[in-house]
This record gives structure tokens, sequence and C-alpha cells, in this order.
């Protein structure tokens, strides 16, 4: 029993960085229409500047989780002033191929500068040990990550079904033509809800931090779960983006400790079948799937 | 949606379908063929022999790919399991059977084609940016299970000690410069192939498909099962590239089956020019060359120069190289048969 929670935390923790990926491709998915291969680029980032900040300027974790992702917030919005915003006219495909250009250029550049060891970052020292609770003992640091994921969420959701910013951001996610012929001004939110979907890629990487190695491919692997991710959960869906990244961090955390061989290639399998039995994933709607 | 929009410079993945056909420049098209057979078999003069056998693969790498990307619509991110999976499964035909090294990369080839069965039926499912993810995913499961299979695929330390076996001839199996040569028909082969595939009744369908599958449905053809054998061929195609790529560096290795090997392909193929086949070869000379000048220059970090070309040519250059000068052929031809008019 003991061993099932701790593998159920271990999984939550881990689908906490997909999660809040997720959720931020799925964002950007739906008001711009561009899948961002630069995601899990985004996510190393994320990592690497905060252990940057931390060597360099002493700067926090604690800080750092609200400073890093205004950095990335920053970087998206950069990068879509000057990269994305020129292609958002055509086929989708071609901002899938310049922002992977983007990864390579990121990668190589984070490798050339820091090397291909990772940098080191401190766990904060709160954070550390692990939680009794009666007979329960559980790593801290996992909790922490999953509970403060989740909040994260809850509050995107609510920020979402809340305010009327959500409003008209969830009307352009679920219907960007409808939402313009209502006079809803879609085009003024790209820039921000790219910077805002970069933000949470950046976010999860600071979290990430001071659980994983810090180098410049963590995000390499990360991009390609976290498309199955948003496969697996439909993605037009920001319900779906986070219910199938802790889904999927709970298939790779089972995997791992009971069938080691087969922990990663399980998810492509749960992905697989959700391809035959619902193209358009989990939560999306049929017509998303174009 | 997007491809609403029709203005020339912001072309997308709809192509002319009937390129390099009925123009009525027949003589143009036979100097251009005797002129890339007369690249392809003067090239090891020129280029070091293995870098110029890199160039036929990627070549025929990228011209597979582009039968779905530039005929079919379909932006297939993990060819990387074609290719690689047929450079394991010849490798290890060749290693443990020792046959010629044709019969081997045949076996890789339908090797590709039987993964590409599967994961062509699934993966049609989705189309547009769907279609991208989906297969790059399973080009990753792909690749987990090479890397698991140590046994077999020798895991992280790769295939090695790949023969060049060819029925005794020594200078084939050890000298590069006349491997080149062995290999060329095959691969002359596979473009040949290629070229027939999006020049028949067939290919005409696909870029039916592509540009309207709706109607192409109501047609009466059945649109996944076309996508599903373009899947395949291509993949066989790729598996060919892929068999003569180990068997020509006598090694695979778990790169091989990896996602940068597919990102590697796209590029070259949109370097090339979407939709006009020749480009991909056009696209795959220059990245194998680039690459083996920053390798030998010892600047570390390619990554950082094929990320900017992609960037640049994705931004400002879609069209491709091929695309482009076939775009001013075109241009001035259709303005002096104008001016005739």
């Amino acid at each position: 029993m003991n061993e099932v929670l701790q593998y159920t935390i271990q999984g939550l923790a881990a689908g906490s960085f997909y999660a809040l990926s997720a959720l931020g491709l799925a964002i950007i998915f739906g008001v711009l229409g561009v899948v961002n291969f630069a995601h899990g680029a985004c996510y190393m980032l994320g990592a690497v500047v905060a252990a940057v900040l931390l060597d360099t300027v002493g700067l926090g974790f604690w800080p750092a989780l609200l400073v890093v992702p205004l950095i990335m917030f920053a970087f998206g919005v950069l990068i879509e002033r000057t990269l994305v915003r020129w292609l958002l006219a055509l086929d989708p495909l071609y901002n899938f191929l310049l922002t992977f250009g983007l990864t390579l250029l990121l990668v190589d550049l984070v490798k050339r500068r820091y090397g291909v060891s990772g940098l080191p970052y401190e766990r904060p020292d709160v954070l550390r040990g692990q939680i009794e609770l009666g007979a329960l003992r559980l790593p801290t640091y996992q909790v922490f990550v999953f509970v403060f994921s989740l909040l994260v969420c809850v509050l995107v959701w609510m920020l979402m079904t809340r305010t009327r910013i959500g409003m008209i951001v969830r009307a352009s996610t679920e219907r960007s033509d409808l939402a313009q012929a209502l006079g809803i001004n879609v085009g003024r939110w790209v820039t921000p809800v790219f910077g805002f979907g970069i933000a949470l890629a950046g976010l999860a990487g600071v979290l990430a931090a001071p659980f994983r190695a810090i180098t410049a491919d963590m995000g390499s692997n990360f991009i390609i779960i976290l498309f199955a991710v948003v496969v697996i959960g439909g993605l037009g869906s920001i319900l779906g983006a986070v219910v199938a990244g802790f889904l999927v961090g709970l298939v790779e955390a089972f995997g791992q400790a009971y069938a080691p061989t087969f922990a990663q290639i399980l998810i492509f399998v749960l992905m697989a079948v959700v391809v035959l039995v619902r193209p358009a994933g989990l939560f999306g709607r049929e017509e998303t799937a174009r | 949606m997007s491809n609403l929009t029709t203005d020339a410079d912001t072309a997308h993945f709809d192509l002319p379908s009937d390129r390099g056909e009925g123009h009525g420049r027949s003589p143009l098209r036979w100097l251009l063929l005797a002129a890339g057979l007369a690249v392809a078999v003067a090239l090891p003069w020129f280029v070091y022999p293995p870098i110029a056998m890199d160039i036929l693969c990627w070549a025929l790498f990228a011209i597979a790919l582009d039968i779905l990307l530039g005929y079919c619509g379909l932006l297939s991110f993990g060819h990387a399991a074609f290719w690689g999976g047929s450079a394991y499964a010849t490798g290890l035909v060749a290693v443990h059977y020792g046959v010629p090294f044709p019969l081997a990369v045949l076996a890789g080839m339908l090797f590709a084609m039987t993964i590409a069965v599967p994961i062509g039926y699934l993966s049609v499912r989705a189309t547009g940016i769907y279609f991208a993810m989906v297969t790059l995913a399973f080009a990753q499961m792909i690749y987990f299970i090479a890397n698991q299979w140590r046994d077999v695929t020798g895991g992280e330390n790769g295939l090695q000690a790949v023969p060049k076996t060819f029925f005794g001839i020594e200078a084939v199996e050890t000298e590069a410069f006349y491997f080149y040569y062995a290999a060329l028909p095959m691969i002359l082969l596979g473009m040949w192939a290629a070229w027939r595939i999006v020049h028949s009744p067939f290919g005409r369908v696909l870029v039916a498909i592509r540009d309207n599958s709706p109607r192409a449905r109501a047609l009466g053809y059945d649109v996944e099962r076309y996508k599903v054998i373009a899947f395949v061929l291509s993949a066989g195609l790729a598996g060919l590239a892929g068999g003569l790529f180990a068997i020509s560096h006598g090694f695979v290795s778990l790169q091989e089956v990896n996602w940068t090997t597919s990102g590697k392909v796209v590029l070259m193929t949109v370097l090339g020019g979407i939709g006009t086949l020749w480009g991909g070869a056009v696209g795959a000379g220059f990245i194998v060359q680039l690459e083996d000048y920053m390798a030998s220059s010892g600047f570390e970090g390619i990554g950082i120069v094929t990320g900017s070309v992609f960037v640049i040519v994705v931004l400002l250059f879609r069209r491709g190289i091929w695309g482009t000068v076939a775009h001013l052929v075109s241009s001035r031809s259709t303005r002096s048969a104008g001016r005739r008019g």
C-alpha cells in the first residue's frame, strides 16, 4: 500500500511538469494555432535560468518561482513578435518547423555556454526530507511540486473561467472564428498568450530544477512525451492537457516501478490506443483534429 | 482556415500539382536528367567518397519524405524510425548472415515497410499538425525499443562491424570509392521509383487528396488507404537509404533512430523545396557538406547553424532552393508565353 502511494506521488510530481507545460502548449495552440516545438527547450531554459540566477546573483528557489516565469514571458513575447508572428497566416506546419529550428538553436547555444554536464541546483532546506503522516512517509519535494502545480493549474482554470480575459481567451481557443465574429479582437491576445504559455513551461522548468539533472538536453525527450500528452488529452482542450499530463506522469512512474524496460514505451502505447479509439483525444472535440 | 490565403508569396504546402508535366519543356527535362546523372556519377571525384555516399543516402531519404510532405501534404516527423529501423535490420542481416549487401539492404527495406504499416495505419487517422506529432511519438517509441533491446541492437554502443560483403569483390568491400559505384544503382532505382510513384495515376490521387480530401473521398477514393500506401512506400525508400547508410558506415548508432534524424531530413526537404522531389537531393547535398565542413573545422554546436538555417528558410525562403529556381524559370516562360498569346 505504502509502495503504491509512493509511486503515485512520484508519478503526480513527474506529471506536474507535463501538466504545466502541456497547459501552456494547449493555450498557445488554442489561440494561435501553433504547436510550439520549442516548448521543451523553454522548459529547459526555465531550469537553466533558475540555476544561473542562483549561481550568479544568489536568487533562491522561492523568488525564482516568480522571476523565472517573468523572464520566460518576456522571452516568449520576443519570440512571438520577431518570429512566430510572421507565419501565423500560413499553414501551421511552418510554425512547427520554425520552432523546431529554434529548438536546435537554443539547445546547442546552451550546450556551448554551459557544457553537457548538469548544472547543480540545491533543494531548499524546507523541501528536503520526508513528510510523515502516521505510517506514511512521503518525500517532501514531490508532494510540494504536486500541490504547487495543482494550485497553479486551478489558478489558471479560475483565470480562464472567472475573468473576462479568461473568457476571451477561452472563446478564442475553442471557437476562434466565432469569437472574432462576435467582435472580440483575438489578435490582441496573441502575444500575451504566447508569452504566458512559455512562462508556464519556464515555471515547470524551475520546479524541475532541484529534482532533475539540468542539462541542455533535458527538454529533448520531454517535448516528445509532451506531444504524446496533448495527443492523449486532445490538442484543443485545456482540461485534457492537465489531466493527461498527470495521467502520463502516473503511467511513467508505475511503469518504471513494475516494468522498467517498457516504462517509456507504455506512454506511446497509451497514445496509440487513444489515437485508435478517439483520434481527437480524450477531451478533444472531433473537429479540432483536422 | 489558413489555406484560404492564395497569395503566391505566402504559398503553403499546397503546391502546383503538375510540376514538370505538361509544360512542354521536355528537352529541358532530359537535360536536367543528364546533368543529375552526371553529378551522381562524378560526385566521388570531387567529394571525399564516404561523404559522397552520405549525400546519396540522405538525398534518397529526403526524396522519400517529399512523397509524403509534398504530394500528400503530410509532414512526417518520424521518418527516422524507417531509416534507422532499416539500418538496424540491414546491419543485423549483414552481420549474422554475411549476405551480399544489396540483399541485406533489401531485407532492411522490407522491415521498414513492415513497421510502417501499423504506424501509418494509426498516424493517418490524424491530419495536419497532429500527424507530425503522432509520427514523432511513434518514432520515439522505436528509439526506446532500439535503446532497450541491447542484446540485439547493442544499445548505446550501437551495432558494430557491419560488413560490406559484395560477391568477394575486394575493391568494393574495402574502398569507399568503389563501394559508391556498387551502391549507386540502388539509390538511382529508389529515386526512379519515387519519380514513378508521384507521376503515376496513384500519385495524382495523392495530390487530389492533399488539395481537397473531402472531394477525393466523395469521388470514391479511400483516402486513408491511399495515405497508408503512400506512407509505406515512402518508408520503404527511406529504409533503402538507411540500409545503405548503415552498410556504408559499417556501423549503426542510436542516432539513426533519434528524432534529430527525422528533423534533419525534414530540413533537407524544406531547404530543397517542398513538393519538388529533386529539391530534397539538393538540400541533402547542402546540409551534408555543411555538417562535414563544420565537423572538420572543429565547430561544436552544429545545431546553432542548422537551427538558424531552418528558421531562415521557413521565414524567408519557403519555396526552397529547387522551388525558387523552378519558379523563376516557369514565371519567365509564362511571361514569354503571355507575350506570344
